[in-house]
């Protein structure tokens, strides 16, 4: 993140302007979006030509600078572009035509507003003059977008082009990610202007805080060193900050306990022994008991969402809470926070660690009380899993065997559902943004298309993408835009012939009545469709998986396969669930850690 | 719940009172007034916004609207510090009967007729909400027929003005 305050056009990879760009030139509207996106240092772009925007395709043909990969579907593009985004820390572009072009971008942009994702969508829009009259193609998208975008932007004329993008690129980037929409009239993109670099920004109302106020912080160090039982409770913003090491130090210093969000898996390495794993609704028994008995919180980029917390009023009764975020509206939001922080993760934890040093250094914490009591909760539930019952594929065990053979330096996209938690358990993740997954807003579908983007941003890393029968079906589509690309991205369907979630919910809280969630893809259904059949069609790689003994060679074949997609259809059972789990709506202390089975309480 | 009047100033853009009603609605705070104008910076406007919040949830509608990137700035006014006026024109049903007592009325209110028909006067009032519904109520027993009011306006009291750091930078 920027650490300059002043709103300032600059991006960060600033790029030395080519000397064409230094003079004044008159350009169209659509060569200055190109223009401008080289200058901003963007390199590649997800989109999908229509009518409103066949101006711009038009001048993409006539430079090289942004490589621009055709989707099949622009909810592909929108989340090309946040997986893109988030596997590489840079911000993702997504393109589409007016009206359905860019109500279909809408899911993209919610998800990327929920997960703090930096996105950029640029939308064609229907010529300024045919505006409000119902034309071919119109839609509202500014309005249809503004509860789920960070901002937006309405440009009618070719002037305003380059500091319109220049000015959403700044705000997509800065202080908490998001997605900006850019939305541009078919005749701004045709007609011309003088094109000069840099354009002015003026954002007078955009000034994102980052470095902390020196006294909260002190106040933060000095809890931390009186603390009994400290729980760092880490989330996604630690990652969007690129504060993993950061955090490590003050981890390290301070030999709390950590926990880490299923946005913030990989910004502390799983195999610390200071990591007792995910919280949450399915995090592991020591991390949700951990915050539930601490008598101090620090929240790190977390937003103490309701799959974190449970119950509210029952959340960590005993703790006080430190949060440091860089977006204010979050501290205090569902939590009161004793100490508010407002910063740059990145500033804000060297800065803690420096005084929590100097706070330690005349009375340094006890917390081998608290280790205890934490060791004995890790030793007694411990991740892991039951046999299948059908003889069938365990899920988790498959999942387990894709990271370990993969290995940490991997990138693992994540669908929704039962599978997803699993990946988020099962996996061991090491670095940031190895992880990859529709936290906030739980889109079914996200996979295969931020795979795909992932694998753009990082071709030398090998990308998984772990999804669900239900979701593959959502967006499986961008398996012809990575084999025509060249993008070979490895899918695992993790498939059990159902909306696992849901049907997980039917059987422990509707009494078994599975409404609506079979849907005749594994094992002993129709196999509608056969997802060997459909990889092949599309021109990739597909394999099935039925036994055991199968997994690790599809794995190995599938991590030896770079010439094309591959799609391994590992056929499990539909009987699994996804445990530990908090139901809905109880306190965390009610964490069963398998069905009908919950943690000896009072025995502390 | 308590009433708090949010001063925002605000960049004069496209959508920008879509964005700030929007974001109400959203997140569940109910608006009981909205004044918008122009301010004496050119560019700039103001939204008077009177919201009925407890603290906890004022502190959050506030946060979130400082997100907006047109929102430059926003003051609360607290009624002992700040001039607040709202402004109303009321019909009110007249015969030869009741019209001097109405008028009467209109005179003790400091209010002005600014309409004259046979059976009906629109009268003007300028004043807080304490007068205005003082003024409502008094009236009201002759038959209002129809009845505009503007959203509450605000200003602080004093020789300082929300506007003075926004300019400086």
């Amino acid at each position: 993140m920027t650490t300059d305050p002043r709103p300032v056009p600059a991006p960060r990879p600033v790029p030395a302007p080519p000397a064409s760009a230094r003079r004044p030139e008159r350009i169209t509207g659509s060569a200055a979006i190109l223009r401008t996106l080289e200058m901003l240092g963007v390199t590649d772009v997800f989109g999908l030509p229509g009518g409103a925007v066949i101006p711009l395709y038009d001048e993409l043909m006539a430079q090289s600078a942004v490589r621009h990969i055709l989707v099949r579907h622009e909810q592909g593009a929108g989340h090309a572009a946040e997986g893109y985004a988030a596997a590489s820390g840079k911000v993702g572009v997504a393109v589409a035509t007016s009206g359905p072009g860019a109500t279909n971008l809408v899911t993209a942009i919610a998800d990327a507003y929920m997960d703090s994702v930096p996105l950029l969508a640029i939308t064609g829009q229907v010529f300024s003059t045919l505006m409000g009259t119902d034309a071919f193609q119109e839609a509202d998208i500014v309005g249809i977008t503004m509860p789920v975008t960070k901002h937006s932007f309405l440009v009618k004329t070719a002037e305003e082009i380059p500091s319109a993008i220049a000015a959403a690129y700044h705000i997509a980037s800065t202080g908490r990610p998001g997605p900006v929409l850019v939305d541009i009239t078919k005749d701004a993109q045709q007609n011309t202007l003088e094109f000069s670099w840099p354009p002015a920004v003026e954002l007078p109302g955009y000034r994102p805080v980052t470095r902390a106020h020196g006294k909260q912080v002190q106040a933060a160090a000095q809890l931390l060193a009186e603390a009994k039982r400290p729980v760092l409770y880490v989330g996604g913003g630690v990652i969007r900050a690129k504060a993993s090491q950061a955090l490590f130090q003050l981890a390290e210093a301070t030999g709390a306990p950590v926990v880490t969000t299923l946005m913030a898996r990989g910004a502390f390495p799983d195999s610390h022994p200071h990591h007792l794993g995910m919280p949450g609704m399915h995090g592991s028994v020591p991390a949700v008991l951990a915050l539930q008995e601490s008598d101090l919180i620090v929240a790190l980029g977390a937003r103490f969402d309701d799959r974190v917390t449970g119950k509210v009023s029952e959340f960590a009764p005993d703790a006080k809470v430190v949060h440091v975020d860089v977006d204010p509206a979050e501290i205090s939001k569902i939590r009161v926070a004793d100490v508010p922080i407002v910063g740059d993760l990145a500033e804000v934890l060297p800065d803690l660690t420096a005084a929590y040093r100097e706070a330690a250094a005349q009375a340094a914490p006890e917390l081998s009380d608290w280790w205890t009591r934490l060791g004995g909760l890790r030793h007694e539930f411990p991740l892991g899993f039951a046999p299948t019952s059908d003889g069938l594929l365990a899920p988790q065990q498959v999942i387990r065997r894709i990271g370990e053979l993969t290995g940490p330096d991997g990138v693992y996209v994540a669908g929704v559902g039962q599978h997803q938690m699993w990946a988020a358990q099962f996996i061991s993740y090491e670095r940031p943004n190895s992880w990859l997954n529709s936290g906030g807003a739980g889109t079914m579908g996200y996979s295969v298309p931020a795979a795909m983007g992932a694998k753009v941003a990082e071709p030398d890393r090998v990308v998984w993408s772990i999804d669900g029968d239900g979701c593959f079906q959502m967006t499986n589509q961008e398996l012809a835009t990575c084999v025509i690309n060249d993008i070979p991205i490895k899918v695992a369907i993790i498939n059990n012939s159902s909306l696992g979630m849901v049907k997980q919910w039917q059987a422990l809280f509707y009494e078994g009545r599975f409404s609506q969630t079979e849907l005749h893809t594994g094992a002993g259904s129709k196999q509608v469709p056969d997802f060997v059949k459909l990889a092949e069609a599309y021109g990739a790689l597909g394999i099935r998986v039925t036994k055991e003994e199968e997994v690790d060679d599809a794995i190995r074949l599938a991590l030896e396969t770079n010439d094309r997609p591959v799609v391994i259809d590992f056929v499990v059972s539909s009987d699994a669930m996804v445990w530990p789990m908090v139901p809905q709506g109880v306190s965390n202390s009610y964490v069963q850690y398998a069905r009908d089975h919950s943690p000896a309480w009072g025995e502390e | 719940m308590s009433t708090h009047v949010l001063s925002l100033l605000v960049e004069d853009k496209p959508g920008l009172l879509t964005r700030v009603a929007g974001l109400f609605a959203r997140r569940g705070f109910n608006i009981e007034s909205l004044a918008v104008g122009k301010t004496e910076v050119e560019g700039l406007s103001r939204i008077t916004v009177v919201v009925d919040v407890e603290d906890l949830p004022l502190e959050q509608v506030t946060k979130q609207l400082n997100k907006l990137i047109n929102v430059i700035k926003i003051v609360e006014l607290e009624p002992s510090q700040s001039v607040q006026r709202e402004h109303l024109l009321i019909k009110v049903r007249v015969d030869n009967q009741t019209r001097s007592q109405v008028l009467e009325a209109v005179n003790l209110f400091r209010a002005r007729v600014v309409d004259v028909a046979t059976d009906s006067l629109v009268i003007e009032v300028t004043g807080d909400s304490g007068k205005t519904g003082a003024l409502l109520r008094v009236l009201e027993p002759f038959g209002i027929r129809e009845l505009a009011q503007s959203g509450l306006l605000a200003i602080g009291r004093g020789s300082k003005s929300v506007t003075d750091r926004v300019l400086k930078s």
